[in-house]
């Protein structure tokens, strides 16, 4: 298909350059650059010397409460960190909303982008419908939620999912629980939408060919549907991945925390804004990095090689 | 005004001017006071009335900080990690001193000062603001907790210990409300249990206290109060407006909490209001006074302020003994001076408790706030004895307490 031509076209003209590298071609490369220097630059500002400075600090014994201690501690805070139990703890927290809220999004989503693909009056109402919570603060739907649950202000206690007074909050399932509702509720329009986009582009005819040749509507799904929005699918999957893991408002304004609800984030603020820990807090700050960096690399690495591969089927 | 400043901070911090500081807060007689937002209004009334008087050698404007006092202390470490110049004057709750003095981010009180701002002061009210035997703040209001108590069920006379509570409770098939989520409110029922059983915490900043008997007797109470009959089912989430709404609901018998709530029983819940009676903090064992929390706020001058000397002289207008009756009358917030609870104000305010209330405060035990690493103690010491439903076995309770306190002391590890 055409998506896939640009690339071949253009690996094909880089090797004949690489002998002889034009006049022309070179004020062009070099014009490139200076177009891109500006973004360069502001990007290396806002983004690469926060991250460079967050190493430094990690590998210093800072503390702001105590401002005449000081001095490089090499690997120290690292240490601290990952031989700690709360660290794991956390992690496996994290790790567990990550996965239940991105699978759930991942079903609810599709079944979304599926109405809204078929949706055949009202399509502009039902997609802007969908959108509404995500179009939310994150801190605003977590208290809409967080007063939902309280058993003093909030209706769920009244309803038949829970008969009597249950303090949500006051022990670590039923926290996890609403946390990771508030979690899928705000996101899942967002996995919907970009699956909305993986869907729009697959040829009609195909489905056609395939109900002509007596393929169910399970089969079209998982034949058809399933292996063509596998890009679109892995890219919806990475981006909440990465924003999952890093999640920090529901769980600050809900539990702070507490009942064992912490996840990496939270751990990082609570050393850096609470105790000014500089040192500890930075650490923590970098290993989430290095976290949110292989998730990327795994995502990219594992998907990657079925998207050319696509192309060509086609 | 404020959103003004809001714009005039989120550009410094953008931009990263360094001139932005100075003239953040208007002139050059403005004094910058960054403190919640007291909802009886006293302080502001206080602010207004001394600045009058100043005849405008200073003018005090308010910066809010949030409600709570872990989003407060937040938004002045960040500002004051950043030496910013455009704080004059700031509410420090007590439990601050040791970490901001140490920092270097406290002017320490001048000595023409220590007189009017210790003058008739509770002893335990002053060591609040103290570090290292200097004083860093000036103390203008105080709190503390009291047993709050059902006359109509124990009449005039409440027990005097936890032990007799939980049975007097158990049998009357009715709930006693503490604090016990794992929060700042934990760690003052804790520090109150263990000062009143006869133990400490830490002894100065860097060493753990925390002595064997007296702390299991302490976790010991606590933990039979959580697995009582007694206990609200809730207990492990408890703070103190739950404690209040359990207790004007009307099925519990004692609640420890500070007197804010018999001025909000007295607008919810009349009939409870009428039967409700206040007394020292409860006692660990019968032979040893309480030694019950304290709370408040302390006024501190910051370092990076270029108007100090216009500060102290604000700091020295609004701790005048009218000024805390205005605020205590606004507010209901206790005053410093101990010779105030003779005045009649005073007395007709607090009606029915104010020697209770006045003994407290006298007899209190402060949180270990002399730990520049206070926060980290504070965190310490919730993870060490939160849930307090699982406290069952003392010596257990008591080797996890310990060891969070250690780790604590020493600043290591994640908390």
């Amino acid at each position: 298909m055409s998506t896939a031509a640009p690339p071949q076209v253009g690996a094909a003209a880089e090797k004949p350059r690489k002998v002889g590298v034009t006049e022309r071609a070179r004020a062009e490369r070099k014009l490139a650059w200076m177009l891109c220097a500006p973004a360069v630059i502001v990007m290396l500002l806002v983004t690469a010397y926060p991250i460079v400075y967050a190493v430094v600090l990690s590998l210093q014994k800072k503390d702001l409460r105590f401002p005449d201690e000081g001095g490089f501690a090499g690997l120290d805070n690292y240490v601290t960190v990952l031989s700690s139990d709360l660290w794991w703890k956390v992690v496996g927290n994290t790790a567990f909303i990550t996965v239940v809220s991105v699978v759930v999004e991942l079903i609810l989503g599709m079944l979304l982008a599926l109405v809204m693909h078929r949706a055949i009056f009202g399509r502009g109402a039902v997609r802007t419908a969908v959108l509404i919570p995500y179009g939310i603060v994150t801190v605003v739907a977590a208290f809409a939620w967080l007063y939902a649950f309280d058993p003093a202000t909030g209706f769920v206690n009244d309803t038949f999912l829970s008969p009597d007074d249950k303090a949500w909050f006051g022990e670590r399932g039923s926290a996890l629980f609403v946390i990771i509702v508030a979690e899928v509720w705000k996101t899942t329009p967002f996995m919907a939408l970009l699956l909305l986009a993986g869907l729009t582009t697959i040829d009609e005819g195909l489905y056609e060919a395939a109900r002509v040749d007596g393929a169910n509507a399970w089969q079209r799904f998982t034949r058809i549907t399933l292996p063509l929005m596998k890009p679109a699918i892995a890219v919806a999957l990475l981006f909440r991945t990465l924003d999952a893991f890093r999640v920090f408002d529901s769980i600050f304004v809900m539990t702070r925390g507490a009942q064992d609800t912490q996840s990496v984030s939270i751990l990082g603020y609570d050393q850096l804004i609470g105790r000014l820990n500089l040192g500890l807090g930075s650490a923590v700050s970098v290993l989430i990095f290095l976290m949110v960096l292989a998730i990327a690399f795994l995502f990219v690495k594992g998907f990657g090689a079925a998207v050319p591969g696509q192309g060509d089927d086609r | 005004m404020l959103s003004r400043v809001c714009v005039a901070a989120v550009l410094c911090l953008s931009l990263g001017l360094a001139a932005c500081g100075g003239d953040s807060g208007g002139g050059s007689n403005t004094l910058n006071f960054f403190i919640f937002n007291e909802p009886g209004g006293g302080p502001q009334e206080v602010a207004k009335k001394c600045s009058q008087e100043s005849g405008g050698k200073y003018e005090i404007e308010f910066t809010f900080l949030p409600s709570q006092a872990d989003a407060q202390r937040e938004q002045l470490v960040r500002r004051l990690g950043a030496e910013d110049e455009s704080i004059d004057l700031m509410g420090l709750d007590v439990i601050w001193t040791g970490e901001f003095a140490n920092a270097g981010w406290l002017d320490p009180v001048p000595d023409d000062m220590v007189g009017p701002a210790s003058s008739q002061v509770f002893q335990s009210v002053l060591d609040t603001a103290k570090f290292e035997d200097r004083l860093y703040a000036v103390p203008i209001w105080s709190n503390t907790q009291l047993l709050w108590y059902r006359k109509d069920k124990v009449g005039d006379k409440p027990p005097q210990t936890w032990d007799q509570m939980i049975e007097v409770a158990e049998r009357e098939n009715m709930k006693i409300h503490v604090q016990a989520n794992r929060y700042e409110g934990l760690v003052v029922w804790v520090n109150a249990m263990i000062l009143s059983a006869g133990a400490k915490i830490v002894n100065g900043p860097t060493e753990v206290s925390l002595e064997e008997g007296p702390t299991k007797r302490a976790l010991e109470v606590m933990g039979k109060l959580a697995n009582s009959k007694a206990a609200p089912p809730a207990i492990d989430t408890s703070n103190e407006d739950s404690a209040r709404l359990g207790f004007e609901s009307g099925d519990s018998i004692f609640m420890v909490n500070y007197p804010f709530v018999y001025a909000s029983a007295k607008e919810n819940a009349p009939k409870i209001y009428k039967e409700m009676g206040a007394a020292v903090y409860p006692r660990v064992d019968a032979d040893k006074e309480s030694k019950p929390p304290l709370g408040g706020i302390n006024i501190g001058v910051s370092s990076f302020s270029k108007k100090k000397d216009l500060a102290y002289e604000a700091i020295r207008c609004m701790i005048k003994a009218e000024n805390q009756i205005t605020i205590a009358e606004k507010g209901g917030l206790p005053p410093v001076r101990s010779d105030l609870y003779d005045d009649p104000r005073i007395q007709k305010l607090y009606s029915g408790f104010v020697d209770p209330l006045r003994d407290s405060i006298e007899q209190a035990g402060p949180r270990p706030s002399e730990s520049p690493a206070y926060t980290d103690l504070s965190l310490g010491i919730q993870r060490g004895v939160h849930p307090v439903t699982e406290i069952k076995d003392p010596q257990e309770s008591y080797d996890k307490l310990k060891e969070f306190v250690e780790q604590a002391v020493k600043r290591e590890g994640l908390l």
